[in-house]
């Protein structure tokens, strides 16, 4: 098997102000599958095609933003293995128990430089998409409510010593380096792409003053048609739209950004190249960063600079 | 029955209904004067600080919100709705920005 260490995105939960208004912007707005509630008060949802019983989580607080994302690791092994080599490289681990998170085993968490909460597991319940295994359709009914991503991509995240959180990810983690966005003097990344697989990008980061700030989590849609097919429903139930419908120059995707009601910043994406380990990682310089945004109006939006939760 | 909201400072008045936050009213006719960001009470960008008339609130982050801003009624202008004629100050800055790093930025 080639793909083994960290398989992809697992789960992420987001802070929002109020939870039945969230709840009923996730569900029938983006079109998430709600999979269950727990003791804490934690709304669980998963987008329809996807196979673990969740991988977006709301709590209500007193303020917006990213509690923790998650990455699903190959297996128990690869588990213990990246514990002890997170701890090797100095970095502090601590174990969730199984369970503290519906249908969730044991997690290892640790905090990255940037001030935000990483975790790594290898169990999640398989409850499925709704389509049998034996002779699947291609899809399922669920596809047509609301937005309907097909699966929770990657996010964004805001926050200081942007270089030393690649080194984590490249030297211990084992993920690559995709594409980079210079700072304005070329000497320093001001913003990272990384990818642990054969995706353009499963986590980002943008050197920012504040610490664990969120700037997007992104959806996946299966087409153009359906990322314009979102921006139908984004404005026919007075989503804030930030960016878009349009292509980022990084990755190549195709991309609406917009806010849910507590102001964290979600994207509704497709597309973008599909880069191997072995190649060189893209420069854009800072003087092209407008393009490597929104590349038809090669234009550096200042919310994209400024706004975040 | 809309209210006219006054933005000291920057010659704007403009009406505003009860069911309408004060930024979108703002945004609606096209105006400018409050910095507008995630609409939903979460980025803190759109902070003004209410001088006069009455209002309610919905719930928004207490990142950008501290008891001392309650008390002075400096708030999110996404999440305040006005109940009668208001002015207001803009006090929200846009000075925090990607990619220098912490250390040569003067300090929020
Ligand atoms: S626009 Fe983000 S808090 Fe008002
Ligand atoms: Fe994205």
């Amino acid at each position: 098997m080639a793909l083994t260490g960290v398989l992809r995105p697992g789960h992420v939960q987001v802070r929002v102000l109020d939870l039945e208004e969230s709840v009923r912007f996730y569900r029938d707005v983006l079109g998430l599958v709600e999979t269950g509630r727990d003791a804490q008060g934690r709304v669980y949802f998963k987008c329809w095609d996807e196979r673990d019983h969740n991988s977006y989580v709301i709590r209500e607080a007193d303020r917006a933003g990213l509690d923790f994302f998650g990455f699903r690791v190959l297996d128990k092994a690869t588990l213990d293995k990246f514990d002890a080599d997170l701890r090797a490289y100095g970095i502090a681990t601590e174990r969730i128990p199984a369970g503290e998170m519906l249908e969730t085993g044991e997690r290892v968490r640790f905090t990255l430089p940037s001030g935000h909460v990483m975790e790594l597991f290898a169990d999640k319940t398989k409850v499925g998409n709704g389509i049998p295994l034996v002779n699947p359709a291609p899809w399922c009914k669920a596809r047509d409510h609301g937005i309907a991503p097909i699966r929770f991509d990657h996010a964004l995240l805001y926050g200081p010593n942007v270089a030393e959180v690649q080194k984590i990810f490249t030297e211990v983690l084992g993920f690559y380096l995709v594409e980079r966005v210079l700072t304005p003097d070329g000497n320093a990344n001001a913003a990272i792409w990384l990818s642990c697989g054969q995706k353009v990008h499963d986590i980002a980061f943008a050197e920012y003053p504040e610490p664990g700030k969120l700037h997007h989590c992104s959806f996946l849609m299966e087409s153009w048609d359906q990322v314009l097919r979102a921006g139908d429903i984004m404005s026919m139930n007075a989503v804030p739209v930030d960016i878009g419908p349009t292509r980022h120059g990084v990755t190549r995707g195709c991309t609406i950004y917009a806010w849910d009601p507590s102001g964290n910043r979600f994207e509704t994406f497709m597309g973008g190249h599909l880069p191997y380990p072995d190649y060189e990682t893209m420069t854009w310089t800072f003087d092209n960063f407008g393009q490597g945004l929104d590349y038809p109006q090669r234009k550096l939006h200042e919310t994209f600079l400024t706004v975040v939760s | 029955m809309t209210h006219t909201v006054s933005i000291e400072d920057a010659d704007v008045r403009y009406a505003c209904a009860p069911q309408e936050s004060l930024l979108s009213g703002l945004h609606r006719l096209g105006l400018r004067g409050i910095p507008v960001g995630c609409r939903g009470g979460g980025c803190g960008v759109c902070k003004v600080e209410i001088t006069g008339g009455e209002f309610s609130t919905r719930v928004m982050s207490r990142d950008h919100v501290s008891d001392d801003d309650l008390a002075h009624r400096r708030l999110l202008a996404c999440r305040v709705y006005p109940s009668s004629d208001l002015s207001l100050k803009v006090i929200g800055k846009l000075q925090k920005k990607v990619c220098t790093p912490a250390a040569d930025r003067p300090l929020p």
